[in-house]
Parts: structure tokens; sequence; C-alpha cells
């Protein structure tokens, strides 16, 4: 097979991941703390709603993102007069890989803020910080190993995401079309060399980014304790 | 006089309950609250600190309110001027010796780097002899050290009052003895006003301060 069969979707897969791994981190990590600071019987309720994308079908995902985003949907009409596109792009495939991956963001870093003892938050209330410098210089740093796990996590799962990304983004040799979607493209073409060749590289792309998750954080981190 | 509290606090959990309702005044310079463990102590210190609200009562350094339920004064724990030494220390473990130190001199919303060191930094390190260690991680020195760096950290921001639970209580009874005398001798030496909270009647004696002594939440 021709490398640029296998690189453009790499390349665009790479792409739509990253793209989805940042938009997560910020979103995933701003709802964890949130939850994990709510005092509230709805904060349970909250957390399975928001854990949804883990469980259902990412084709049902799809669906939704359809009704929501699409040029006669409940956003999209609005969206298409500002002139964004969402389905048929590689932001839909964004989109689609965004809302698979968010509760793995999320679950890590609630579990990483959950995880900080209060005392170091105290310590620096006692010291002069307000609340933004509390989360920036105390909480956000000693919750980040959980979250650069989850956010890894994420990103292989970005790396794979098939059922949303077909469904909003489609099949677009070039434009959309992802590994996971080229490998299907390929298999129902009766291409198994190029099917067989983008498996092995993306098994290898996230088996690295699993590998990454338990290397990328400081020793010292590994104790929150003093 | 210095320190005037009077703190009334009702906590639940599940089906317990604990009333708090502590009042002393002192203008010692060395305050000891002394009692077991449950007495209301730690609650007593976080209500000082600004770490836990009371119900009713006021809460008065210097002649400066920093807590009165009747004219509804709360000031949050960043502005008192109030320094705690927690027992276990609570260093930073993310941070170095010389940035847990420096901690309170930068307010910004990011820690400073390892290699800006405040000149105010530099002076606590070479009084507590720590510059062996000033780019260690807390996780890595000893508990003595760990005793001083928490010192130095409470101590950078000039604070009116010191709070320190339990000082003692996380080092091995060889160090205790020495830290009992270090600290006696730095509260002199700078004239801190500091409140210590102990169960342990060495302390008690080694400090030799104004005792006031906490039983089931109240002044015994």
């Amino acid at each position: 097979m021709p490398m640029g069969a296998i690189w453009v979707p790499l390349v665009l897969t790479l792409k739509v991941a990253l793209w989805a791994t940042a938009i997560n981190l910020v979103l995933g990590i701003g709802v964890a703390f949130g939850l994990s600071r709510w005092r509230s019987h709805a904060r349970e309720v909250v957390d399975s709603i928001l854990t949804l994308p883990l469980v259902l079908p990412p084709t049902v995902l799809g669906y939704y993102l359809l009704v929501l985003l699409g040029r006669r949907g409940v956003f999209g009409e609005w969206l298409d007069r500002l002139g964004i596109h969402l389905v048929f792009t590689w932001m839909g495939a964004v989109i689609a890989s965004t809302l698979v991956a968010f509760p793995l963001v999320q679950k890590a870093a609630r579990a990483a803020f959950e995880a900080v003892d209060p005392q170091f938050e105290d310590a620096a209330r006692v010291l002069g910080l307000g609340g933004v410098a509390v989360f920036f210089r105390v909480s956000l740093p000693l919750a980040m190993r959980g979250i650069t796990a989850g956010a890894l996590m994420a990103f292989a799962r970005a790396m794979g995401e098939f059922g949303a990304t077909l469904m909003i983004a489609g099949n677009l040799p070039g434009r959309t079309q992802t590994l996971s979607v080229a490998i299907y493209a390929a298999v129902q073409a009766g291409d198994d060399r190029s099917a067989g060749i983008m498996v092995l590289v993306t098994s290898a792309t996230c088996v690295l980014a699993l590998l990454l998750a338990g290397w990328l954080a400081p020793d010292h981190l590994r104790r929150t304790r003093p | 006089m210095s320190i005037d509290v009077s703190i009334r606090k009702t906590l639940r959990a599940d089906d317990r309950c604990f009333d708090l309702d502590v009042a002393f005044a002192s203008d010692h310079r060395r305050i000891v609250l002394f009692g077991h463990s449950g007495a209301g102590k730690s609650l007593t210190l976080r209500a000082m600190a600004g770490l836990l609200a009371p119900d009713a009562g006021h809460v008065r350094v210097d002649g400066r309110t920093l807590f009165d339920a009747t004219t509804r004064v709360d000031l949050p724990a960043r502005d008192r001027g109030v320094a705690y030494v927690f027992q276990d220390y609570a260093l930073f473990p993310h941070l170095t010796v010389a940035q847990n130190i420096g901690f309170a001199l930068d307010r910004g919303w990011f820690n400073p780097g390892r290699r800006s060191h405040d000149g105010r930094v530099r002076r606590w390190i070479d009084t507590f002899e720590l510059g062996a260690v000033a780019d260690s991680y807390p996780a890595r020195i000893s508990g003595g050290q760990r005793q001083r760096v928490a010192l130095a950290r409470a101590l950078v921001a000039e604070p009116r009052l010191v709070l320190l639970d339990e000082p003692f209580a996380a080092l091995d009874p060889a160090l205790r003895g020495r830290m009992r005398t270090e600290l006696r001798a730095l509260q002199s030496r700078l004239d801190l006003q500091m409140l210590v909270i102990t169960h342990d009647p060495a302390d008690v004696e080694a400090l030799d301060g104004h005792t006031i002594e906490l039983r089931d939440g109240r002044v015994a």
C-alpha cells in the first residue's frame, strides 16, 4: 500500500485524538473539581449522567450528536448560521471522540481531587492564598498524576473511536476517515494487508500512550502525604 | 488582652453530637491549650485560624477582631495574619523545602520556580540550618527538619500569632526534647505570640506558659 494511505488517516487520527484530549482536560478537570467539592445529593445523579458515554453504544451517542448538531438539529441550525459545520468534518470527529472519552478524564480527575488531603488546601489558605491560587498551586498539582493517567486513557480511547465518529463525521478519505474507520473500510474492500498495517499502528500508538501514563508523573508526586 | 477567644460550635456527624463552648483570654506570649484528644483543642485552633466557622462568639488578636458572630465579622483565613503549624506539618509534597518556606511570600496564581529565592527565605533557611536540604522534597528530609520547615513556612510572613497543633507529636521521643528547647528559645528570641495545643504534660512543663485545660469541649 502507498505510504499516504496510512499516513493521512494516522495524522488525522492523532489530530482528532489530541484535540479531544485537550478539550477533555479542561472540561474534565473543571467538572471533576466542581463535583468533588459539591455537597449535595444531586451529585451522584449528575455523575451518573456524565458517565453515560462510557456505557451507551457509540452509535447511540452519534445519533444524539446528529440530532443536536445536524443541519436541522437543535443547535445545528444555529451553528449553521454562524458558518460552523460539524457534520462530515474533522471537527465533528473531535466532538464524537471528546464525548466518548470524557468520562475517563472526569472520573480519574474526580478520584484524584478527592484523594488530595484537604489539610494541604487549608495550609495554603492560612498562608494567605485565595481560592483560585489554592487550586492552581496545591489542588491541581497534587491531583496531576491521576489526571494525567486519565488523560492518556482518554487519548487512547479517542484514537480508537469508531461508532460515534462514523455517525457524525462519516467516512470521507483524507477528510474524516480516521484509522479505525479506514480499517473498517479496508476490510470491507478486502484489502487485508492495509487493514493489518493500520491495526498494528493503532495498537502500537495506544500501547505507547498507556505506557506513558505510568512514566510521565514525577517520582515525588507518588506520595501526597508528608 | 492580646488573645480573646469565645467560641461556640455544635458539630453533628451521623447520630453523634459534640458541643464546643470555649472561652479564654490571655496576654501571655505563650499560651498552652492542654487536654486529651477529643477535648476540642484542634477545633478551637481551626476556628481561630478561620478554617471552621463558629456558631457564636468572637476571636480577637491584639485588639483586632477576626471573628464576631454578633457584628457578622468573619475574616477569611488568608486575611487573619494567623499562622498555623499542622500536627503532621502539611508540607506541600510537590514543592521543595525552599519553595515551601517561601509559599506565603508570593500570592499569585502559580507557584514560583524552584530557583527564585526571596532573601527572607534564605534567612529562614540559615536560621534553621536547612541549607543542605533547601532543594529537597519534604518526603526526603528527616522529622526534625520537617518541623523546622513547617515553622519557617509559618513565620516567613511575620504573623501576629502562631498556632501550633501538637508540634512534637510526630517526632520520635529523643528528638522531641531537643525540639521543645528549640521552639522555646525561638519564641523568646523573636518574642513570638504563640498558642500551642498538646495532650502531653511534658510539653506543658517545657513551654512554661499560660496553660488552659480543655475537657469535653469546655475550659476545665
